[in-house]
């Protein structure tokens, strides 16, 4: 018999006085932790099976399902602890690469936690968003830097293209491949009643969401896939991706058996191949290649859409935002080393890349610097979890956010950081149809609509408290902000004062 | 009027509305202590084959055969609910027989059950619509 | 603590006092307006701003320059000798006054640009001037320059306003504008700089408020060469005016729809052409929108505008007589003036009233 080296991590706790064998465990677990044993009358489980996506917890009608944290342990050891040992002894085993999905877990600062808001007291008032307006309107896009005149002195509209959100979020790019169908559907028609914008990440634009194209952003990514004039031409921007904040300097791969009929029609390539997407752009191997494909893009479209170019937060992220910003391209996106993914190498989405924060700081500070501001706006990406984190990004100077977990977790992720096994539970990261079903959405874009409705009332709530009544004030103003716990050098990256200064 | 209509586009086959079914005929406050070790007889039922599922009830129809064929006079239909006068029911099962879609079956007691909407015991959304963790079973107003 | 190395936050009175036709009156009139809101300063600041009272220098720019010591004035000099013709200096005229103490040397300068300097730096002359005043404002320790518009000055202490006003001998200058401003800080930086009129070429601000997109303008107007120095919402409006429009060209009418722009939902109910003005506007100047409660009054050449913000945070009322404009924080800082007013008015948030010279500039 084979050694066994690893011991379960999670226990899957069964209260046999509430369990009524309604089986609903065994059927929901596309793992196959639960068994029901016929003779006994019985639902038994395998711990080893259990990935702890919460479904059979969440599905139990008698609450007769936990799942806990093993406490079989290694002896203690801080330096080798039993993650280290297990990954070795995965890796013993396999011979592979340690894969993972989702963001960055590993315990780094999260500045977003040790930087607090403002609020009005006695010199300025507070203001009440139930009593006054408070807006959220957010425009991305170049701004001009002269105005012109017709003929009788009025003013000539000379902005580039713009897009138009109702507040600073947007859904960030989720390839339909790594993402299921009913997922991006949930994601555009959500997307489409807020007024605001969802991604297709890099797998093409499925033909049934077409319509919902003024609230697309389509993606180019070094894979090209499912790029075409139609594709550019229903979008409402275009996003060159070069680099994701969960796995910077290295591409995708999308495993065949997700690539059926759908997908292969969608990303233009043939069923059960794999698709994958190189690391770097074959045609862009500096900013000036950059350059061409933005105008490319621009060209192709008539210079009707504003290009997004979307990088990952990396060591010198001001020096490479300041190029793209004179690159053409009207927005940037920044993804931080937290962000979300569908499958990446374990050490890379780990150890590579740095917190958003800090590269959001360093961006904005660097292109005022340059006096080049204007010419971009920031989105930032990279675990904003919350409408406090959508401010203190706001604030620190990003134009808006893009929120990929948390529009997952919405719609029922768990995290269970499983996505490239394709078999989500929930119906999300995965290409399995019994899966799929799983995601209606007709619940899933009213659950999403209504977690930003939510955000939308909490970054007005803090917003009024401010005493500013619409978000451009916002935008920036660090003096809003102070630090907790940071050392001099943190605080001046992020250009805030400590609390109590 | 309201009535409950099934989607087996987005029906999963967890057969959670039969659990919820059975649970809102008992009088208990706990479905675990309600539902522990008995068998469940619920009025609605999942039909299953080759990948599909979908649930089955009552479909309250216009034109009821069982309503029709029901020798006692124990079912009637009423604001278009048709419901059992338990007390009337004799058990000659003539309704199961008649019933096109399957949705009355006899009950423990030997009268038969079938699905009332729920308007004996919960009131407002029956348990099934409830209960169902996709959407698949809704309560709605439906141009007839 | 000194002025500059904080942000400093004030409460306050303003007052404003147009002549349309031109016609010039003595500066007693806006020293009794700002004194009947004396409840409203706290003795920490007051000051002025008075145009067309150097018309025999009109083509000058006058610099008024605070000196913390002489070698700072000797420093200063230098500099401006270096880059300007000097036509007349001379220390500004004052008088003791009990309350107003520990004064700096105050000098006056009328000055016009080098030809060779200004052509060296390929700038207009007005942004050669603005350029140089930085210099002198962040380069020259303890000298600073309050004033550098043409026939026009800004006369500032600290103190009530109504001692400000005795101190300058304010009521010995003519001219067809005056505004003024009494300082309530939170904070005590007792720095003559600080106080208000707030100044660059003959943009003037006068400020009652607390904007609460400080940072958020200041950061935008920096990346335009602006230096905020002060840290005083005041120096960040003057910025602001100046950037709009001496150098984007926006109108006064245009720029009150920039700095307190209508809300969306106003500006959705407005005709197509005015609503896709006003979008512009909003959008391509997003970041120089100011919130929080403020009442101003600019005060420029030819000019004088009243703006509150969007949502009328901040008191200030509107009179007319014949052809004087006033405006002020209260009622009775007019009436105390002109009791027989032809139209007394409050304009509502965002609403700025601009008055002009009939017939053009001074």
């Amino acid at each position: 018999m084979a050694v066994e080296y690893i011991y379960p991590d999670y226990e899957i706790v069964r209260d046999y006085d509430r369990c009524i064998v309604c089986r609903v465990c065994e059927r929901q677990c596309a793992n196959e932790a639960h068994e029901y044993l016929s003779d006994k009358n019985k639902m038994v489980a395998d711990n080893a099976k259990c990935v702890n996506c919460h479904r059979c917890v969440s599905l139990c009608p008698t609450r007769a399902l936990k799942i806990v944290k093993s406490d079989h342990t290694f002896k203690e050891n801080a330096n080798w602890t039993g993650k280290s040992i297990k990954e070795i002894y995965k890796q013993a085993g396999s011979g592979g690469v340690l894969l993972s999905s989702m963001g960055n877990p590993e315990n780094y600062p999260v500045y977003f936690d040790k930087i607090l808001l403002n609020a009005s007291q006695v010199t300025n008032p507070s203001i009440d968003p139930l009593r006054e307006p408070m807006e959220t309107r957010v425009y991305l896009g170049a701004k001009p830097e002269r105005i012109e005149r017709d003929e009788k002195g009025r003013l000539i509209n000379n902005l580039k293209p713009q897009l138009k959100l109702s507040m600073p979020v947007m859904f960030s790019a989720m390839s339909y491949g790594s993402i299921s169908y009913n997922a991006h559907e949930s994601l555009a028609r959500a997307a489409t009643e807020l007024g605001i914008l969802y991604n297709t990440g890099e797998g093409g634009l499925h033909e049934d969401f077409y319509k919902y194209g003024k609230n697309t952003i389509v993606q180019v990514a070094s894979g090209r896939f499912g790029v075409h004039k139609k594709y550019l031409e229903s979008s409402a921007a275009i996003e060159i991706k070069m680099g994701q904040g969960a796995k910077p300097g290295i591409g995708g791969h999308l495993p065949g058996t997700k690539v059926g009929e759908d997908i292969s029609k969608t990303r233009m390539i043939p069923v059960g191949t794999d698709a994958i997407s190189p690391a770097p752009h074959h045609d862009i191997y500096s900013i000036e290649d950059l350059r061409q494909l933005v105008y490319s893009l621009k060209e192709a479209t008539g210079y009707t859409k504003p290009v997004i170019v979307k990088i990952a937060a990396v060591h010198n992220v001001a020096l490479i935002a300041s190029g793209i910003a004179r690159s053409g391209a009207d927005i940037i996106a920044i993804d931080g080393f937290r962000g979300g993914t569908g499958a990446a190498p374990t050490r890379i989405r780990d150890h590579v890349g740095i917190p958003i924060e800090l590269a959001l700081a360093s961006v904005d500070q660097r292109l005022r610097d340059e006096g080049i501001r204007n010419n971009v706006s920031i989105v930032v990406a990279g675990s904003i979890r919350s409408s406090a984190d959508v401010v203190k990004a706001v604030a620190l100077g990003a134009d808006a956010v893009y929120i990929g977990t948390a529009a997952l977790i919405a719609l029922g992720c768990h995290l269970c950081r499983s996505c490239h096994t394709g078999k989500c539970n929930w119906g999300i990261a995965t290409q399995r149809e019994d899966l799929v079903k799983r995601l209606n959405p007709n619940l899933g874009y009213k659950r999403l609509v209504n977690l930003m409705n939510a955000w939308k009332h909490e970054i007005k709530e803090m917003m009024g408290g401010m005493g500013i009544n619409s978000i451009e004030s916002l935008k920036g103003n660090r003096l809003m902000l102070r630090g907790v716990g940071l050392n001099e050098k943190e605080l001046q990256i992020l250009g805030i004062k400590h609390a109590g200064e | 009027m309201k009535r409950v209509y099934v989607n087996e586009k987005w029906c999963l086959g967890c057969h959670l509305c039969e659990y919820y079914c059975a649970f809102a005929s008992t009088n208990e406050k706990d479905m675990a202590r309600a539902l522990k070790d008995i068998r469940i007889h619920p009025r609605i039922r999942i039909e299953e084959k080759d990948g599909i599922s979908f649930a089955v009830s009552c479909r309250h129809c216009d034109e009821p055969l069982c309503v029709k064929g029901c020798i006692t006079g124990a079912l009637t239909r009423k604001d278009g609910i048709i419901t059992i006068d338990r007390n009337r029911c004799i058990g000659c099962y003539t309704c199961i027989l008649s019933c096109p879609f399957g949705a009355v079956s006899p009950s423990e007691d030997g009268a038969i059950q079938k699905c009332e909407l729920c308007i004996k015991t919960a009131g407002g959304t029956p348990k099934c619509v409830e209960g169902c963790p996709n959407g698949a079973i809704v309560f709605e107003e439906r141009g007839e | 603590m000194r002025e500059g190395m904080f942000r400093n936050i004030s409460g306050c009175a303003i007052s404003g006092i147009f002549s349309k036709s031109g016609k010039r009156f003595s500066g007693k009139s806006i020293i009794d307006s700002i004194a009947v809101m004396h409840e409203r300063s706290n003795g920490l600041g007051g000051g002025f701003a008075a145009y067309g009272i150097y018309p025999e220098y009109k083509d000058y720019y006058a610099f008024h320059i605070f000196y913390e010591s002489k070698s700072a004035k000797k420093e200063c000099e230098e500099f401006i000798e270096e880059h300007f013709d000097i036509i007349n200096l001379s220390k500004i005229p004052t008088r003791k006054v009990p309350a107003i103490k520990d004064e700096p040397l105050i000098w006056r300068y009328f000055v016009t640009p080098l030809p060779t300097k200004l052509a060296d730096s390929q700038l207009d002359d007005k942004e050669f001037v603005v350029k140089c005043v930085f210099r002198i404002n962040t380069r020259i320790d303890g000298a600073y320059v309050f004033s550098s518009g043409k026939n026009m000055g800004v006369f500032k202490a600290v103190g009530f306003p109504e001692d400000v006003g005795r101190f300058y001998r304010l009521e010995e200058y003519e001219g067809y504008c005056f505004t003024a401003h009494g300082r309530y800080p939170t904070n005590t930086p007792g720095w003559w700089g600080g106080a208000h009129p707030f100044s660059l070429l003959d943009y003037t601000v006068v400020h009652n408020g607390e904007i609460s997109s400080y940072d958020a303008n200041r950061r935008t107007i920096e990346m335009y060469g602006y230096k905020c120095t002060l840290k005083t919402d005041t120096e960040v409006i003057a910025y602001i005016f100046d950037y709009l429009h001496r150098k984007i060209g926006l109108t006064l009418k245009e720029i009150c729809s920039v700095i307190a722009a209508p809300f969306w939902s106003t500006i959705e109910s407005k005709p197509q052409k005015e609503r896709e003005e006003l979008e512009y506007l909003r959008n391509a100047f997003a970041s120089l929108l100011i919130t929080g409660p403020f009442s101003i009054i600019v005060g420029f050449e030819g000019g004088m505008m009243a703006l509150n913000d969007r949502l009328k945070l901040r008191s200030m009322v509107c009179g007319e007589k014949d052809d004087m404009f006033y405006a002020a924080s209260e009622e009775a800082a007019i009436r105390v003036i002109q009791n027989d007013l032809d139209r007394i008015w409050s304009p509502r948030g965002g609403e700025g009233v601009i008055v002009t010279l009939e017939g053009g500039k001074a």
